[in-house]
């Protein structure tokens, strides 16, 4: 898989497309475009700032995590028309709200691999 | 198409069976009532199963002295032994086979299920937690189609009721709405009671060309279109004009009332797929029961409930049955010909005629099924 977003000192810009054919972005970055199958959709940098659209609290670790417990989960969505899910830097159900701010930052969590020892990602901070 | 046999092994936890004793003895019962005693009375063999690994289907042939013709194990998500269902259909259909053995085995490691679907990447970044996808789309019904936590809470105290009255589910003891909603957070707004357990079970399926008894109208398999953040195909990314898309379960039940030659009205049950309550809510209006919107009142106005016009999840659902992968589609097959054969006992709905079977899950994958009799 292509990467995923550059780190623009902390702020995580989202590497996607956008299709000339049909005019969608996508993400992550692709040789054709997954909604209607055109090839060589334009690279395109995602926005960093986007609005909260749905939330949730992860209580317990899922299969494969080795980052903290509780952390926050969710879509956010993106001025160019794209929901994405992310982490979200509260794990506090009611301390968010629909339509809130949020602005992308670059994570780094521990993946329990030692060869490989810590995952750059990205995830979502109230603005 | 005929269901000439129909067997099960109950849903639950069983240490010390492994997946393929579990299929033996839904595959035995089967067989049985399908009066098959030899390897040339049926002309082919498909095994769903989404965790049982190589060779599953050989492995409970082979016990039971059955090999020699072909076995191919099938793999669908959640909708597995429907996705072995429609290949064995397609099967009689083509002329290749006039009998088919279709059946479903899966023995799944307890709590959040691990799916090799996620990269390793998505899983360390914590992005593979099932019940918070689960969550999100609960969230959204709520927000768009006014769904309660009460409604969320009223879905588990009707299916568990249910499940009282059928010896084959995992649990057999009713809850109240306050034992729901007083049930551990797993993700808001759902609770661990309003979440099914993956667990372990069998169910086989003899087909065979020809008329009378219970038969198989249409099964039909469908995959999700691409858009949607929040369906079972859980993408990193989906499109925000997502609401015109229709989902895989209303691909798939189109088509097969369109098969069938039937409307959602002319059924007396359904069983369809409670992986969480929401779920259950949001296949009322997937599967054209209601009209978007009204999927909270099928509920409260007792439509969908015990003595209702439209049972839904009579045998208890997978909340509780619990979901074992390979054998859920089938296991609601077979529940569906005991409700037509008048033999569901304490759940019988009565009258029943036509029914449909629904399960849709990781791929994304859609079953409906529609029987009669
Ligand atoms: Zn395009």
């Amino acid at each position: 898989m292509s990467d995923l977003l550059r780190d623009d000192a902390g702020t995580a810009v989202l590497l996607g497309s956008s299709c000339g054919g049909c005019g969608r972005p996508s993400f992550p970055r692709s040789d054709v475009c997954c909604w209607c199958g055109r090839p060589d959709p334009d690279p395109v940098e995602l926005s960093t700032t986007g609005t909260l659209w749905g939330w949730a609290v992860v209580h317990s670790a899922p299969p494969g995590y080795a980052g903290p417990v509780p952390y926050g989960m969710g879509v956010v969505e993106l001025p160019e028309g794209l929901r994405v899910v992310s982490r979200i830097d509260v794990a506090d159900e009611a301390a968010l709200t629909q339509g809130r701010p949020v602005r992308l930052v670059v994570v780094e969590l521990p993946t329990g691999d030692p060869e490989d020892p810590v995952l750059r990602t990205w995830e979502a901070a109230p603005c | 198409m005929l269901i000439a046999g129909v067997g099960l092994h109950p849903f639950g936890r069983f240490a010390g069976r492994t997946a393929t004793d579990l299929g033996v003895v839904a595959v035995r019962a089967a067989l049985a009532e399908a009066g098959i005693t030899r390897r040339d009375q049926f002309q082919a063999t498909f095994c769903g199963t989404a965790y049982g690994g190589v060779a599953s289907g050989h492995k409970v042939l082979g016990a039971l002295g059955l090999t020699g013709g072909p076995i191919v194990d099938v793999e669908a998500g959640c909708a597995s032994g429907a996705a072995a269902l429609a290949l064995g259909v397609a099967a009689i259909d083509s002329g290749q086979a006039d009998t088919v053995l279709v059946f479903g085995i899966e023995k799944m490691p307890k709590g959040m299920i691990r799916s090799s679907f996620f990269e390793p990447w998505r899983e360390q970044a914590g992005l593979s937690a099932t019940p918070a996808y689960f969550a999100l789309r609960a969230q959204r019904l709520m927000r768009e189609r006014g769904v309660t936590e009460d409604d969320l809470a009223a879905v588990v105290v009707k299916n568990r009721r249910n499940g009282v009255g059928n010896p084959d589910a995992m649990f057999r003891a009713e809850v109240t709405a306050e034992d729901v909603l007083g049930s551990r957070p797993v993700c808001g707004p759902l609770r661990l009671f309003m979440l099914c357990s993956p667990n372990e079970g069998a169910a086989a399926v003899v087909l065979r060309k020809g008329t009378g008894g219970v038969q198989l109208r249409t099964a039909v398999l469908r995959s999700h279109l691409p858009g949607n953040v929040l369906g079972e195909a859980t993408p990193l990314a989906g499109l925000v004009d997502d609401g015109d898309i229709p989902s895989p379960t209303t691909l798939a039940a189109d088509a097969a009332y369109e098969a069938a030659g039937i409307g959602p009205s002319d059924l007396d049950l359904v069983e369809c797929q409670d992986t969480d309550a929401a779920r259950e809510l949001l296949a009322y209006e997937e599967l054209r029961l209601c009209p978007p919107g009204d999927n909270a009142a099928l509920l409260r106005d007792g439509t969908v409930g015990p003595g209702g016009p439209l049972p839904v999840n009579p045998s208890g659902g997978l909340l509780s049955k619990g979901e074992p992968l390979g054998a859920s589609a089938l296991g609601q097959v077979v529940e569906l010909v005991r409700q037509l054969r008048g033999d569901a006992g304490a759940r019988q709905v009565p009258g029943a005629r036509i029914g449909l079977a629904h399960t849709v899950g990781r791929g994304a994958n859609a079953s409906v099924t529609i029987v009669s009799g």
